[in-house]
């Protein structure tokens, strides 16, 4: 088959954030269907040596939560005395701030740069589906490795070792509050982690595996809430907030827990909270034992038909339309049930079905913030030296790294995102990136912001659209045009030719057709 | 309903191409305000712990319950500001205190959404979409009362605080977003004449990007006047307000200047409070005052507007009478719902209360719910914005009636 321009842009949009420059000549020549396979086997595809570098220059990319607990955590702020010290627990926090930071440089650099683009796509999907906040307390010591280790992994890979991986994370564990769920009458069970604490077990059937019509019932997430008392984290030998002790423990005992810590990088089963009774659960008994019970339910969970069903649905609205066709979520379904939960099996039933492939569809869903704001950089050519106007810009439009509070994550429907004020902040973006006023390309700034300075963030980010000093070259339409494969409607292409010169390259990414993908 | 209200956004959007939407001023705004009677729906996201703002502090079980989290007794050391002799406010709404005094504040207890879900996302859902247990419901109620409410509307008669329109505000009708804090009073590169006529040329047809722009541009014009302009005369030097105090200065403000102003919401999240919640001082209290400052600040800015205005306070749903393991409190049933304004007859707790004793609880844990949200709703509806029988039914489809003393809740 041949790829045609109009299926090279779709897929270049859909399957990532859309075209630089010479991308659609090259899936052109590649052919559709083998850059399709090339993307869902992301290692086959080198990084720039640029971005490689950029990378491992990132310390915060490779740190551990329990190494960062340690570091940053309120328990290296102990004074000699043994008590919390506030003002050094304050330096730390600054010091710490390279770790959200680098974490959303890494995510929006990655997007823009990298040719593994279904990867960036799909970690951007799974991250909101097992969604943490950066700013929920520890959770920004962690938000790098939860990324690194708990998604970036799994995200092409087996539908339960992702459920897996976030499961075990310190950073699931303290934002939906398992680190606390223990079973009264434990000897562990006292202090901070008196009782069951439902959050994390209605949440995990709710949003990450059933969903919410998944045919599950209180008593459900009750019996699982029990099977994963005592999930939680640790540092300095304790499980208990920032590494403090819930109670004096042998040495042997904490010589144990410490070697589980440095296995896991944070992650600690604690018997003393652990409800060792028998558990029934979606009509399986499970037989009290330990930290396997989570196991077992994690086990039912990933391959359950409500959840190939669920995720099947939310993979095809990413990546197909908000309310996609009925017999595309069936087949997807299938596939997941027959695979195992084989995520890049099921991405391959929805990329070579019937739907995606039928041009009717193209350019019909509207953008996130996200999808808009980075393929609007990267048609432009620019490598994105300078992360922070696309942070603006970003928190502007209400979607910035790792900032939506709720475990539903970002949403990615039309629904959620076309409103009038949305119009005006885009196009805004693009008048001031094609003018060459958002400085893209200047030296980062050294200090990093505190997590919750959205406001900041985007008060800076309107200023700059309209008042800063033009720093870089302004974006050539007639190359713009090229990058986009022309796709413009017959008023869109009016439009642009009736405008002065240097208006045309925002007229094409303002425009209807780049609001879409 | 609808095809009216579209056909006047488009009218007023095509003058505005015409006119390069510059000219127009308040005037040009005022002749489509008719109506002149408001609603400010203030959304608690998280599920806010009721029984900590309008506390039973008259029984026993409320501190038996909450051994660490109680707000003390009126009259000790940090305690609840007395209300009726049965309850009082957290002291850390004082700032809501005059109003209740002067009888413009009234709060009804028990109060909810009829489904029994504990989940966040469903309960926000329901009480946006103002269809309890239906999923499928499209739109929200603040969306489909615009529709209810008498046109023709302008791009600004609904306004949605925040970056992205909520559940509650989707929906057919054009929406105005306001952006918070000091972003609302921001320059756009669209101000400019020549590349605003550019940008026209794209979004000219009926499709919903160029709705949506032309609205967007419409309601930012008419924004950005009402906001300068006062906010040289009003100013005078004085620090701006941050936070929610500077968002409810900017209603009061829009409102002020532009009648055509109908419906507002707010969302204030951080009330999910498993942990360590704090009772007179603590995380709870540090969120309730900004939030009574803020909603005493509309009130004073509203001037004679708050004659016409009801501010309806709201959160999904309560949180256990019994505090946790972690001194804090988790997903329970019934809520308090805080309802402000000249029209409200205030200065009473409404509902049937239930008690907090055992068996009186919700599944032996929550308090019960015996008023639903929707008919103190309706109850607004009608006696505030004269809804008739037909058009509150449009707007909240097979919800209850009010009863008791709810029916009695806006003074007529």
């Amino acid at each position: 088959m041949t790829t045609s321009a109009a299926l090279a842009r779709n897929i270049s949009d859909r399957l990532g954030f859309g075209p630089r420059p010479g991308d659609l000549a090259a899936i052109t020549h590649m052919g559709a269907e083998r850059w399709i396979e090339q993307q869902l086997h992301p290692q086959s595809i080198p990084l720039s040596r640029d971005l490689t570098a950029r990378l491992a220059d990132m310390p915060a990319l490779s740190l551990t939560p329990f190494e960062a607990l340690r570091t940053y955590g309120p328990a290296a702020a102990r004074g000699p005395d043994g008590k919390v010290d506030p003002e050094r627990q304050k330096e730390l926090r600054v010091q710490a701030r390279f770790i959200p930071a680098q974490a959303v440089e890494a995510r929006l650099v990655r997007a823009v740069e990298s040719p593994r683009q279904l990867e960036e796509a799909l970690v951007d999907f799974w991250f909101n589906h097992f969604n943490v906040f950066v700013g929920k307390g520890l959770d920004g010591l962690w938000i790098t490795s939860y990324d690194e280790d708990a998604i970036r992994p799994h995200v092409l890979g087996r539908f339960r070792d992702l459920l897996g991986a976030t499961a075990h994370h310190p950073a699931m564990l303290f934002y939906l509050d398992n680190w606390q769920n223990s079973a009264a009458g434990r000897p562990g069970a006292r202090g901070a982690f008196k009782g069951l604490n439902e959050n994390y077990a209605r949440e995990l059937m709710e949003l990450h595996t059933l969903g919410v019509d998944g045919g599950y019932s209180q008593d459900d997430i009750i019996a699982l809430a029990r099977i994963l008392t005592g999930w939680g984290f640790g540092g300095r030998g304790g499980d208990g907030p920032g590494g403090m002790e819930t109670a004096p423990r042998p040495p042997r005992e904490r010589l144990k827990l410490a070697r589980q810590i440095r296995q896991t990088g944070g992650f600690i089963f604690s018997e003393e909270r652990h409800d060792f009774s028998d558990k029934t659960f979606l009509g399986h008994t499970i037989k009290g034992r330990g930290e396997a019970e989570g196991d077992d339910a994690l086990d039912i969970l990933a391959l359950h038909p409500a959840t190939a069903r669920h995720i099947s649905f939310k993979l095809a609205q990413y990546f197909l339309a908000d309310t996609p066709e009925p017999a595309v979520v069936d087949g997807m379904s299938r596939t997941f049930q027959k695979s195992g939960g084989d995520i890049t099996a099921v991405l391959k039933a929805l990329f070579a079905s019937k739907a995606f492939l039928d041009p009717a569809g193209y350019g019909t869903k509207f953008k996130t913030p996200l999808r808009y704001a980075v393929s609007a950089v990267r048609a432009t050519g620019q490598p994105l030296k300078n992360f922070r106007p696309l942070v603006g810009v970003l928190t502007q439009l209400g979607q910035a790294p790792y900032a939506c509070q709720t475990p539903d994550g970002y949403k990615c429907t039309e629904d959620a995102w076309l409103n009038a004020d949305a119009m005006t902040r885009r196009i805004t973006f693009a008048i001031a990136l094609c003018a060459g006023r958002l400085p893209l390309q200047s030296d980062p700034p050294d200090k990093p912001l505190p997590i919750r300075q959205s406001q900041r963030v985007a008060d800076q980010a309107a200023q700059q659209m309209e008042n800063a000093p033009v720093r870089g070259p302004a974006v050539d339409a007639a190359q713009l045009a090229e990058t986009l494969g022309q796709h413009f409607s017959d008023n869109t292409r009016a439009a642009i030719d009736a405008a002065q010169p240097e208006l045309r390259a925002s007229l094409m990414l303002g425009g209807p057709e780049f609001m879409r993908c | 309903m609808h095809a009216i209200n579209r056909r006047d956004v488009l009218a007023l959007g095509a003058a505005g191409l015409c006119a390069g939407l510059v000219k127009l001023g308040p005037a040009a705004w005022a002749a489509t305000g008719a109506a002149n009677k408001r609603l400010v729906v203030v959304f608690l996201r998280g599920a806010v712990d009721g029984l900590n703002i309008v506390v039973p502090h008259g029984e026993e079980a409320y501190y038996l319950a909450r051994p660490t989290i109680a707000i003390p007794r009126p009259g000790s050391e940090m305690g609840a500001i007395d209300l009726d002799g049965h309850f009082g406010l957290h002291p850390a709404l004082s700032a809501l205190k005059p109003f209740w005094d002067e009888r413009s504040l009234a709060f009804v207890q028990a109060s909810g959404s009829p489904d029994i879900t504990r989940s966040h996302f469903d309960a926000q859902d329901y009480m946006e979409s103002g269809t309890p247990g239906r999923k499928t419901t499209a739109d929200g109620w603040m969306n489909r009362l615009l529709t209810q409410l008498p046109g023709p509307h302008a791009p600004t008669s609904a306004l949605s605080f925040g970056p992205t329109l909520p559940r509650i505000m989707a929906g057919p009708a054009s929406i105005a977003n306001v952006p918070l804090g000091r972003a609302a009073t921001a320059q756009l590169p669209l101000d400019r004449p020549l590349i605003n006529a550019a940008f026209d040329k794209l979004y000219a047809s009926n499709d919903s990007l160029s709705r949506a722009y032309q609205e967007g541009i419409a309601s930012h014009k008419k924004v950005m006047t009402d906001l300068q302009t006062e906010m040289m005369e009003a100013d005078n030097g004085a620090p701006s307000a941050i936070g929610f105090a500077q968002d409810t200065e900017h209603l009061a403000r829009l409102i002020t200047q532009n009648p055509a102003v109908e419906l507002a919401f707010f969302a204030l999240g951080g009330w999910d409070t498993h942990v360590n919640q704090g009772a007179a001082e603590g995380q709870l209290a540090q969120r309730l005052k900004p939030l009574g400052e803020g909603l005493a600040g509309l009130a004073k800015g509203l001037g004679p507007s708050y004659r016409d205005t009801v501010i309806l306070v709201v959160s999904e749903f309560g949180r256990t009478v019994h505090e946790n393991g972690n001194r804090g409190t988790d997903h329970g049933h019934g809520n308090v719902m805080w309802v402000m304004g000249g029209p409200v007859s205030g200065g009473k707790v409404y509902g049937a209360w239930p008690g907090l004793a055992g068996e009186d609880l919700y599944e032996g844990r929550d308090l019960p719910i015996t008023t639903d949200f929707r008919s103190v709703v309706k109850s607004i509806l009608a006696a505030h914005l004269n809804l008739n029988t037909d058009q509150a039914e449009a707007v909240l489809p097979g919800a209850p009636a009010a009863t008791g003393d709810i029916t009695a809740l806006i003074g007529t």
